[in-house]
């Protein structure tokens, strides 16, 4: 009992990263379907920006986190406005392998400005552990699993709530019929892209802290796994990708409990192609019926 | 039939010149052997490349899991190489690659390709990890450390002539009647199913022949590198072929060929330039797709009998 607690609460910390991860694919494929396989490395920068801004002007944890999502804010936003907005009326194709490109810009890039050594994260926080009916939880990851909380719920409250929401919201449905009634389509994508970007910072910095060690090529499985995450929930739904990625975390450290640690990747992948078979529009998807 | 003969001849004569043309250059010494690699791999990319144009370009299924069959090839000959080390035992394992790899294709695709778009590319490419993970896992493998000392079975003559088999067979296929089905499929699903084509069947076909095929590349890659391990075969080898095909131009052979050139001699210029050499690449994947986004040569075709046509067409006027 008290190990199944203990794997549940590291696999919901580990789920958490993952879900903020795939909140932003899954925001950038509802708007402008594209696979944005870039978003693992702007998560990598976020990681970086925080082990720099910690290390060089000696922030603590808040300041590094809040300037990593404006950081990666930037990134996210530069990155749609030069690579991706030029593709916007080209085949989609064209688009994942500007993606593609830009994802391997940015490895490549910091690998070449940085080196590509692994380097261990500053603690911008002192390691504390609770025991809690026997099971073991640190200060970090109750901090990671409360930080990807609210930061989820805000995402939601924005969606919802405010003007520029609703204009997402109206895009992703309807492009053309968004631009007739007078969205900036392109204003839009470009908040879209903050915000999923903002999210993957955080992501960043969290992970940094949580496993200490960042390297430039960190962002690409579990780039791919939030991609995965984002498809298991229903791709297009901002509850789907965080159920997703909770779904990933856990089974990802199910498997490692049981002793199959070397196949804890095939697990998740044998797993999503079960459900795009069974659900091919995720957990949460609706079936929508194909028109003639 | 007598027409065709004749076009025929013309592509066979291209094909020997090609071999002649490089066998004199080697003999010259304008090839060295680091140029013999940089040849072989480019050959190997366009069988790989072509093989996954027939299933992205000529099918409409994007697939990203094309590494996973090409593992299955270089394993499969791997092992029989290093039981029969000689020219049959490259053949064998040649043949039982394209067996296990169109199996597995089979077993992957029936259900999969139900699937469509993005989802059927993230379903590939979760099978080619699965596929990937497996061999990182078998004693018969030996695991992560791969396999070493492959007899090299390979040269550059026997990467020429698959190129041209492959080549021919996918030709071939494109323009035979179930090519023809397959291309309609690519074109409308709804609209193929609606005059009598069985659309599962033939998506199946194209995947399993482009897996068939991959696979003959990967047995051609492990006989002439000599070594393999399974992070050879990754999400980045599938997309490595991916951008010779998009590179090229989705749904042109000579496209690909074009493409497999042109990346291979930009790999070979920029290997002086070290860790900037991966940093110019992407830039120059980026700015090609921006600039260019169908292609190099988008669906445009070389064809010796339009040339001949056209000459003759002009010979009239």
């Amino acid at each position: 009992m008290q190990t199944v607690l203990q794997q549940l609460v590291n696999g919901l910390s580990l789920g958490s990263i993952y879900a903020l991860l795939a909140l932003g694919y899954t925001m950038v494929y509802g708007i402008i379907k594209l696979i944005n396989f870039a978003h693992g490395d702007i998560y990598m920068l976020g990681a970086f920006w925080g082990y720099y801004v910690i290390n060089q002007w000696h922030f603590s944890f808040w300041p590094a986190l809040l300037s990593a999502m404006v950081f990666c804010a930037l990134a996210g936003v530069v990155i749609e406005y030069l690579a991706y907005r030029p593709l916007r009326n080209s085949p989609r194709i064209a688009a994942l392998i500007t993606a593609i490109g830009v994802s391997f810009l940015l490895e490549n890039g910091m690998s070449y400005l940085f080196s590509s050594n692994v380097r261990n994260f500053p603690q911008a926080m002192a390691v504390k552990s609770y025991n809690f009916l026997g099971v073991k939880i640190s200060n970090i990851q109750i901090l990671i699993l409360v930080v990807s909380i609210v930061l989820m719920i805000l995402l939601q409250l924005i969606i919802r709530r405010t003007k520029m929401g609703k204009a997402m919201r109206a895009v992703s449905v309807d492009p053309d019929a968004a631009q007739l009634i007078g969205i900036n389509i392109d204003r839009t994508i470009s908040f879209t892209f903050a915000l999923g970007s903002a999210l993957a910072g955080a992501a960043g910095v969290l992970i940094g802290l949580y496993y200490n060690s960042i390297d430039p090529l960190m962002g690409m499985t579990p780039g791919i796994k939030a991609f995965v995450a984002a498809v298991l929930g229903g791709i297009g739904l901002i509850p789907g990708a965080a159920l997703g990625g909770f779904v990933i975390g856990l089974l990802e450290t199910a498997t490692q409990a049981l002793g199959f640690s070397a196949f804890k990747d095939a697990v998740v992948y044998v797993v999503l192609i079960i459900i795009l078979l069974v659900r091919p529009a995720g957990i949460l998807g609706k079936n929508i019926k194909e028109k003639v | 039939m007598k027409k065709n003969l004749k076009y025929n001849a013309i592509w066979l004569a291209i094909a020997i010149l090609g071999y002649v043309l490089i066998y004199a250059l080697e003999m010259v010494g304008v090839i060295d052997q680091f140029g013999e690699t940089t040849l072989v791999l480019i050959g190997i990319n366009i069988i790989l490349a072509t093989s996954l144009n027939l299933v992205i370009g000529f099918a409409g299924q994007f697939s990203l899991g094309h590494a996973g069959f090409m593992a299955l090839g270089a394993y499969s000959s791997a092992l029989v190489t290093s039981v029969i080390p000689t020219v049959g035992g490259f053949l064998i394992g040649l043949l039982v690659g394209i067996l296990v790899a169109g199996l597995v294709a089979l077993i992957v695709g029936i259900p999969t390709l139900r699937l469509n778009g993005d989802y059927l590319a993230i379903a590939t490419m979760g099978a080619a990890e699965i596929i990937r993970i497996i061999l990182n896992n078998l004693k018969v493998t030996n695991g992560p450390a791969g396999l070493y000392n492959i007899p090299m079975l390979a040269n550059w003559g026997t990467v020429y002539i698959l190129v041209v088999i492959t080549t021919l067979i996918i030709v071939n296929f494109v323009h035979s009647r179930n090519g023809r089905a397959v291309m309609s499929v690519r074109e409308d699903e709804i609209a193929a199913e609606s005059i009598g084509i069985n659309t599962t069947k033939y998506k199946i076909i194209a995947f399993v022949l482009g897996a068939a095929i991959a696979s003959i590349g990967g047995a051609l890659h492990a006989n002439y590198i000599q070594t393999i391990n399974p992070s050879d075969f990754g999400i980045m080898e599938s997309i490595n072929i991916l951008i010779i095909v998009v590179l090229g131009g989705i749904g042109s052979i000579t496209g690909t060929f074009v493409a497999a050139f042109v990346l291979g001699l930009l790999d070979m210029v920029l290997q002086n330039f070290g860790t900037l050499r991966m940093v110019l690449y992407s830039l120059a994947l980026i700015l090609i797709m921006v600039f260019k986004p169908s292609g190099l040569l988008g669906t445009w075709e070389f064809s010796v009998r339009r040339l001949f046509n056209h000459k003759k067409a002009k010979g009239d006027a």
